[in-house]
C-alpha cells in the first residue's frame, strides 16, 4: 500500500495523475507537465514535497558530527538559518545521498534528505551519530510545499501574518527560518526564486488551498524533473549514487577540502580519486528533433560515456541532457539514439536559471 | 475513462483507423495512448508515397516521457501526413481523434481491417492491460 501525503486529496481534487514514487502515491502531472513547467518559469507553481525526509540533529557535538559526516563543511554555517548543499559520502567516496543542511541554532541542525534513500540515510546517520552522542529525530509530522517561480514570494506573502512576513523579509538564498508554525526556506529545485515551506501536516491542505486561490498552479513530479534538469541540478539515483564520486557528478564545488585537518567520511578515497582523475558530468544540447534520454550511449573522441538524465526542455524548445563522459571530452559528442548517432553540443550542465537561457 | 469512438477501428498497439471512403484510411493514436505517453514534443511521420505493411513501425511519437513507435494498422501507401503536428505536436494530446491525426493510408488490402478491433474489443484490450 503506497504512502499518502497530507495533500493526497488535494491532488485528486486538482485532477492529478498519480504514480508510485518510491512507495509514495504522488502526482506526476495535473494534465500537462509542460504547462506546469511554464507556470513555474513564468509565474508560480507549487509542488508537494512532503515525501522528503526531514531529520533533526541535536546535541552539543552536532556541529563536529556534521563536519565528519558531510563532504561540505558546516563550519561555513555561522549565522542561524543558513543552509548548505552537500553530499553524504561512504568510505569509498561514493554518494550515499545529497542533502541540504540548515543551521538552526547552537546544538541543532536540520537535514532534508531524499525520500527514496530514507532508510539507508537514517541507518547511516544514526550509526555514525552514536560516537558523537547526537540525537537523530525524524520529523514525519511535517508536510512540505515548494512554491517556486518569479512571483512565488509575492504570492506566498499574501498568506503570511505580519510577523511571518517580517521574519522572511529580505531573506537571502539558502536560508531557513521558523516563522510561527511554518519553517520557510529560500531553497528549491527549479532554478527559480521561491520557498520550500514545512508545516504541521494538519495545516497543509488549507495552505495548499489558499495558494490555489492566490493563483499558484499545482505542478507534478514531471515538471519538477524538467525544471531541475534545465537548472542543472542532480537527481539522486540517476546522476549519481553510491558508486559515483562527487567529482564525477559535478559536485566538486560541494567538497570542502580545507581545512586539511578536517577528517570527513570518504575524504581519503576522494583524495585518491582527485589525484587519479575521474570522469566528468557535462551538459548536452541537441537542437534538432528528438529527445535525449537516460541511459543513451555517448560517443566522444577516444571514449564513451552515458546520459544520466535527458529530457525535452520546455523553456528552450529542444532536448538537453546531463552525461557522464571522459575528462578529456571536448565541445561536441555523438549520442546513440535508437541506433542512430546524432551530433550534440557539450556544455556546462546548467541550461536555464531565473527564466533565462544560460547556455 | 478515456473516450473510444464507436465508428473507428483499433489496433491493440493503440492506433485508431477511420474509413474515409475510396480505400483511404486516416490513422492516429487513441486518447488512452496519449494519456499514457503524456505531453507530446515531437511526432516523426512517414513520407507521402512510402509503402507500409500492416504492423510495420512507420512513425514515432516522442513525448516528455518516452519515444513510442506507431505501427501501420493497414498495408498500403501513405497518401497524406498531418503537417500541422510539426509545429503543434500537442494536438495529439488535445484532440487525438480529430486535429491530432497522423497520416492517411491508401489501403492495398481492405481485408486486413478484419484483424482490427471494434471499440468494445479495444476497450477490453486496455482494461486487461
Amino acid at each position: 500500500m503506497a504512502q499518502k501525503t497530507a495533500l493526497h486529496a488535494c491532488h485528486l481534487a486538482a485532477g492529478a495523475k498519480m504514480v508510485d514514487f518510491f512507495g509514495w502515491d504522488m502526482p506526476i502531472n495535473y494534465g500537462s507537465q509542460i504547462e506546469e513547467h511554464h507556470a513555474v518559469r513564468r509565474d508560480t507553481g507549487m509542488f508537494d514535497v512532503s515525501h522528503m525526509t526531514i531529520v533533526d540533529l541535536t546535541g552539543s557535538n552536532t556541529r563536529e558530527f556534521l563536519r565528519y559526516l558531510l563532504a561540505n563543511d558546516v563550519a561555513k554555517l555561522t549565522v542561524p538559518g543558513k543552509a548548505l548543499y552537500t553530499g553524504m559520502l561512504n568510505e569509498q567516496g561514493g554518494v550515499i545521498d545529497d542533502l541540504i543542511v540548515y543551521f538552526i541554532q547552537d546544538g541543532f541542525f536540520r537535514l532534508v534528505v531524499n525520500s527514496a534513500t530514507r532508510e539507508k540515510d537514517l541507518a547511516h546517520i544514526t550509526a555514525e551519530a552514536k560516537a558523537f552522542e547526537v540525537t537523530v529525530t525524524e520529523r514525519p509530522e511535517f508536510a512540505m510545499i515548494a512554491v517556486q517561480g518569479p512571483n512565488a514570494k509575492a504570492k506566498v506573502a499574501t498568506l503570511l501574518s505580519a510577523e511571518q512576513q517580517a521574519a522572511v523579509e529580505g531573506m537571502k538564498p539558502f536560508f531557513g527560518k521558523q516563522a510561527g508554525d511554518l519553517f520557510i526556506a529560500t531553497t528549491g529545485y527549479t532554478g527559480e526564486d521561491g520557498y520550500e515551506i514545512a508545516m504541521p501536516e494538519d495545516q497543509a491542505a488549507d495552505f495548499w488551498q489558499k495558494l490555489l486561490e492566490a493563483g499558484v498552479a499545482p505542478a507534478g513530479l514531471g515538471a519538477r524533473d524538467t525544471l531541475r534538469l534545465e537548472a542543472g541540478m542532480n537527481l539522486y539515483g540517476q546522476d549519481m549514487d553510491e558508486t559515483v564520486s562527487p567529482l564525477a557528478a559535478n559536485m566538486g564545488w560541494t567538497i570542502a577540502w580545507s581545512p586539511e585537518e578536517r577528517n570527513f567520511i570518504g575524504r581519503a578515497a576522494l583524495t585518491e580519486q582527485k589525484a587519479a582523475g575521474t570522469d566528468k558530468l557535462v551538459g548536452l544540447v541537441m537542437e534538432q528533433k528528438g529527445v535525449l534520454r537516460h541511459g543513451q550511449r555517448v560517443v566522444v573522441d577516444g571514449g564513451e560515456g552515458v546520459i544520466t538524465s535527458g529530457t525535452f526542455s520546455p523553456t528552450l524548445g529542444y532536448s538537453i541532457a546531463m552525461a557522464r563522459v571522459p575528462a578529456n571530452t571536448g565541445d561536441t559528442a555523438e549520442v546513440d539514439i535508437r541506433g542512430k548517432l546524432v551530433s550534440v553540443k557539450v556544455v556546462k550542465p546548467a541550461f536555464v536559471r531565473m527564466g533565462k537561457k544560460v547556455i | 475513462m478515456s473516450s473510444i469512438p464507436t465508428e473507428l477501428k483499433y489496433a491493440t498497439s493503440h492506433e485508431w483507423v477511420r474509413n474515409d471512403g475510396d480505400g483511404v484510411f486516416t490513422v492516429g493514436i487513441t486518447e488512452h495512448a496519449q494519456e499514457l505517453l503524456g505531453d507530446m514534443v515531437f511526432v516523426e511521420l512517414p513520407e507521402v508515397g512510402d509503402s507500409v505493411t500492416q504492423g510495420d513501425d512507420c512513425a514515432v511519437a516522442e513525448s516528455v516521457k518516452a519515444a513510442s513507435d506507431i505501427y501501420a494498422p493497414l498495408s498500403g501507401e501513405i497518401v497524406e501526413i498531418n503537417e500541422a503536428l510539426a509545429d503543434s505536436p500537442e494536438q495529439v494530446n488535445a484532440s487525438p481523434y480529430t486535429d491530432g491525426w497522423m497520416f492517411k493510408i491508401k489501403a492495398s488490402d481492405e481485408a486486413e481491417l478484419e484483424a482490427l478491433l471494434d471499440a468494445a474489443g479495444y476497450k477490453s484490450s486496455i482494461d486487461e492491460a
